[in-house]
């Protein structure tokens, strides 16, 4: 249960590897122990993250979750509320993709799709479901500007990223009411181990600035935010530019 | 809500997010709150049962409020035993609680004027509970659910009905003598050289002030008149009781209205226009009591973020750390517009009963950006020293810090175990502190 004062008791990571879902957990960790629960592939990441988050403070939990296996969802978030409440749940998992290997290969966007769109809305779902029932919670969904308007550099991954933006934003809408609500996440850039090699575009983030954004906006009860906050503005512009400028645009 | 049938038709239904009964819902944080559960108003079961003149008790309903006890009870020369500082409780509430009142250092808490309480538990039954086995009670009076269910906060099942010691009183007057104290050091000498001599006291303190005004306050306390006590003019109707008539402060107060320039200002004029010393001062019930319920909705100048409250014990031989809480509040920034202290006497069995033998205080702060590190430091300074946080006012202690304030949580979870044991009876408070 989220206290009067905005304390967050319990935190689910989905995806809990991801730089973001790490540098979440840190930046509540730094406030209060909290109850932690790791959702991700057993691996050694996994394994470091759960050291590196014991260490911080936190009464770590580790849950199986395999974004490719259909089944997983449900069984990840009922083994993840089987030791009570989840009052934060951070869906995190998602990968860039390489545009020139899905521009010819069918399969590789499928996998994508799977990924970045069908895990993530089944997740969703599910936690929606279980949030419903406890009558609070919020689901942090970490989504992309890349989603507010596919560019041809990248638009197999900003499609999925407005698939499920699009999916969180009207959940958001219809949990009204029952206590439970959504956080739509938009991070620009961010260098983290998912943007490795690339190089940086305008207006770059970082995993803790976007950690502080989402602790911000949960604690405030927002539906939408943009990190940097800037990006918001940014992205309404070119949501709104002539195809043939947007085009052109070295995105 | 009124009758068994009822609260028994919802057990039914309750099971998964469980349920809680709620009074009059002045507990400050989510004792009476049951996310995704069921809540039970109780309100609705409010008429007293039986009255024995004689003997001072009476035997009510658990949604009666203690307005209604001194509506109807002071005219026959009875007060309620222990009286918190607003009327609008219910006496369910006030067991579930285990409230104390001006006078916890001569009477005790609450539950301990309680002879016995009716408490549908999870199974459906309908267990008389008292504080001590008692044949008139039956054959097991189960004095451990009793003391579990006392400062319980609901949690045990639901209390229907119980049978309360009153005061008796000759008049509604008090009186009452105020005393000025200029720092915090004289103000905990006067109390504990003089405070046996009183039957209610309490100390309002400035937390604002620093230095070595730190602590300055205004100290009130008093007694019942008696009959003969009164002028000429009032022993015709000694037993007289009205109250003031009830303003609302309306929604309409910006956040931050409440910062330190303006608690500054208040408490400056508050402690000024105190009388240094004053004696046998005649005071009514409300305005002695419960000067707050007389303004309706006085939260809402606290504006849209709210305000917490934070009342901690810490006991005798522990000076130093009543200072240091006094200290970091006023040197924090955080304004408290409303702090008060007072000397408690001895505790109860009760296992999450709150009172225990020490100096209690209490404050409202309003919600900023920084106060949960804040009181959490505040916390740690109480919990080293053996204090406790109050479960009526809490919305923000840590779990782990709780466990280490309360060290019969084992019992009560035994208790609870026992009777509900597969956690029917739950809250949003009791899922927030792992109760």
């Amino acid at each position: 249960m989220i206290d009067a004062l905005g304390s967050v008791g319990s935190l689910l990571l989905v995806g809990g590897t991801s730089d973001i879902a790490v540098a979440t957990a840190r930046r509540y960790l730094q406030e209060r122990p909290l109850r932690v629960v790791v959702a991700a592939r057993d691996s050694d990441r996994r394994s470091a993250v759960v050291e590196e988050l014991r260490t911080a403070g936190g009464t770590v939990e580790v849950v199986d979750f395999d974004a490719d296996d259909p089944a997983s969802p449900a069984r990840m978030v009922a083994a993840a509320t089987a030791g009570g409440d989840v009052d934060v749940a951070l869906v995190a998992f998602g990968q860039l993709g390489d545009q020139s290997q899905l521009a010819r290969d069918a399969d590789a966007v499928a996998a994508l799709a799977q990924v970045n769109y069908v895990a993530p809305v089944v997740v969703g779902t599910v936690l929606a479901e279980r949030m419903r029932r406890q009558g609070h919670g919020t689901i942090v969904a970490l989504s992309s500007v890349a989603g507010e308007r596919a560019r041809a550099s990248n638009f197999v991954y900003g499609s999925t990223k407005a698939g499920m933006d699009a999916f969180f934003s009207g959940l958001a809408d219809s949990l009204v009411g029952s206590g439970a609500s959504v956080l739509v996440v938009r991070p620009g850039f961010v260098r983290s181990k998912m943007t490795e090699g690339l190089p940086p575009a305008p207006l770059a983030t970082t995993p803790e600035a976007v950690a502080e954004a989402i602790v911000t906006g949960v604690r405030k009860g927002r539906h939408t935010v943009w990190v940097p906050g800037a990006m918001r503005w940014v992205m309404s512009g070119l949501r709104h530019a002539p195809r043939a400028i947007f085009r052109k645009l070295p995105l | 809500m009124g009758d068994e049938a009822d609260v028994r038709k919802v057990l039914a239904e309750a099971r998964g997010r469980g349920l809680v009964a709620r009074g009059l819902a002045r507990s400050y944080g989510d004792a009476a709150q049951n996310a995704g559960g069921h809540v039970l108003d109780m309100t609705g079961a409010d008429r007293v049962l039986d009255v024995d003149l004689a003997a001072a008790e009476v035997e009510v309903e658990a949604g009666i409020s203690l307005d209604r006890l001194m509506n109807l009870f002071v005219p026959l020369g009875m007060f309620v035993p222990v009286t918190p500082g607003t009327r609008y409780v219910t006496v369910g509430g006030a067991i579930a609680a285990d409230i104390h009142g001006k006078n916890h250092h001569v009477a005790g808490s609450f539950a301990q004027h309680v002879r016995w309480l009716d408490l549908l538990t999870a199974d459906g039954q309908v267990r008389r509970v008292g504080p001590a086995q008692d044949p008139a009670l039956g054959a097991d009076a189960d004095p451990d659910l009793f003391w579990a269910t006392a400062g319980g906060m609901g949690l045990t099942g639901v209390i229907l009905r119980a049978r309360v010691r009153m005061k008796p009183i000759e008049s509604s007057q008090t009186l009452v003598d105020t005393d000025r104290t200029p720092d915090l050091d004289s103000l905990l000498a006067l109390l504990t050289e003089s405070d046996h001599l009183y039957d209610y006291s309490v100390a309002w303190i400035d937390c604002v002030a620093k230095g070595a005004r730190m602590g300055r306050s205004v100290l009130t306390r008093g007694r019942f008149a008696r009959r003969d006590e009164l002028p000429a003019r009032k022993q015709a109707d000694p037993l007289r009781y009205s109250q003031a008539v009830k303003l609302s402060v309306p929604d309409v107060f910006p956040p931050g209205l409440l910062n330190l320039a303006t608690v500054s200002a208040f408490n400056e004029l508050w402690y000024r226009k105190a009388p240094a010393r004053k004696r046998d001062q005649l005071q009514s019930i409300p305005t002695f009591f419960h000067p707050l319920d007389s303004v309706g909705a006085w939260n809402r100048i606290y504006g849209p973020r709210g305000f917490v409250q934070y009342q901690v014990t810490v006991p005798f031989g522990h000076e130093e750390t009543v200072r240091r809480l006094l200290e970091r509040i006023s040197g924090s920034g955080h304004a408290s517009f409303l702090a008060v202290l007072k000397r408690f006497g001895e505790g109860n069995p009760g296992m999450l009963s709150y009172p225990s033998p020490g100096w209690t205080l209490a404050l409202d702060i309003p919600v900023v950006r920084g106060l949960a590190a804040l009181l959490d430091e505040l916390d740690e300074l109480v919990v080293d020293v053996g204090g406790r946080t109050y479960l009526a006012k809490d919305s923000r202690v840590r779990p782990e810090v709780f466990e280490r304030m309360y060290p019969r949580l084992e019992d009560f979870r035994a208790v609870r175990a026992r009777v509900d044991p597969d956690g029917l009876f739950t809250s949003d408070l009791a899922r927030r502190l792992h109760l």
